[in-house]
C-alpha cells in the first residue's frame, strides 16, 4: 500500500541503517576460494550496500575479486559494515556464515 | 609476496592449444612439469585433484578469468602458472561467460596463510581493468612476463 511505503521511507535515517559488526574467521583455512563465493552470493541477496574489511583494507562485500583480496586467515577478526535498508538481516546472515565456519572445519 | 614470486615464467602458456576446461587444466600442470615445477608423474594427480576441486564450486569468477586451484602435499610454497586462450573457454563461470586467462594455482596443504597471500596477490591484480586487459592482449610468455614485473612494480 503506498501509504505503508512512504511511512517506512520517511524512518529511513542513514544513521539509523548503518550496521557495523565484527566476526572472526573461525575456520582451518581461513576465507579461501570457496568461503569468499559463498559470501559474496549472501551479500548479493540484499539491496544495502556492504562492505568488508581485514585491518585498513575496506572492499565492496559484494564484488568476488575484491573479497578475494582480504587474505583473512584463521583467527582475524572481520568488520562488516552495512547501510541501507535491509542491513540488519545483511550483517546477520553474513555474520552467521563466517562464525559458522563457513561450514568448514 | 609478489606475482613473480609464485608464477613460473617458464610455465606460462600464452596461447592454450585446448578450449575445454579440464584439458587447458591439464595443458597447465604438463607445462609446469615441462617448466620443472612439479613432476613429471605427478601430472595426472595434480589435475585429478584440481578438477575434484573445480567439481565443488567453479574458480571462474568471472570477467573472463579463472583460478582453478588445489592443495597438494609435496608443495613447498605457491606456484602458479597463467594460460590464455583468444578462443575462451566454458569454465561455467558466474557470470557465465567465456573464461580467456586463466591462472592455475598449487599451494601446501600445510600452509593455508600461504595460500591467502597468494591469492591475495593474484587477485591484487587481477581486479584492475587494464591489467586484465594486457593479459588477454599478450602474445608471448616474455611479454606476459614482462607484464607480471610491471604490475610488481606498480604495486
Amino acid at each position: 500500500m503506498a501509504w505503508t511505503s512512504r511511512a517506512s521511507a520517511g524512518r529511513r535515517d542513514s544513521e539509523l541503517a548503518t550496521l557495523q559488526r565484527e566476526v572472526k574467521i573461525v575456520n582451518k583455512y581461513g576465507l579461501h576460494a570457496r568461503p569468499a563465493m559463498q559470501f559474496v552470493e549472501i551479500a548479493n541477496r540484499f539491496n544495502c550496500k556492504i562492505e568488508v574489511a581485514n585491518g585498513s583494507l575496506v572492499v565492496d562485500a559484494k564484488s568476488i575479486m575484491s573479497v578475494m583480496r582480504l587474505a583473512a586467515t584463521n583467527g582475524t577478526v572481520l568488520k562488516i559494515v552495512a547501510d541501507g535498508e535491509d542491513s540488519a538481516p545483511a550483517v546477520e546472515a553474513l555474520e552467521k556464515l563466517v562464525a559458522e565456519g563457513f561450514g568448514e572445519e | 609476496m609478489k606475482l613473480s614470486d609464485i608464477i613460473i615464467g617458464d610455465a606460462i602458456v600464452p596461447s592454450l592449444a585446448n578450449k575445454a576446461r579440464d584439458a587447458v587444466i591439464e595443458e597447465l600442470v604438463e607445462s609446469l612439469a615441462e617448466a620443472g615445477a612439479v613432476s613429471k608423474q605427478k601430472v595426472k594427480e595434480i589435475t585429478k585433484a584440481i578438477l575434484t576441486r573445480e567439481a565443488q564450486a567453479t574458480t571462474g569468477i568471472g570477467k573472463g578469468v579463472a583460478l582453478p586451484h588445489a592443495k597438494l602435499k609435496g608443495v613447498k610454497k605457491p606456484i602458479a602458472t597463467i594460460g590464455c586462450s583468444s578462443d575462451g573457454i566454458d569454465f561455467a563461470s558466474l557470470d557465465q561467460k567465456p573464461v580467456y586467462s586463466v591462472i592455475l594455482l598449487l599451494s601446501s596443504p600445510d600452509n593455508p596463510d600461504e595460500h591467502l597471500q597468494a591469492m591475495e596477490t593474484i587477485f591484487k591484480h587481477v581486479q584492475r581493468d587494464i591489467f586484465r586487459k594486457f593479459l588477454r592482449q599478450s602474445e608471448s610468455r616474455e611479454a606476459i612476463i614482462d607484464l607480471i614485473k610491471e604490475a610488481d612494480e606498480v604495486g
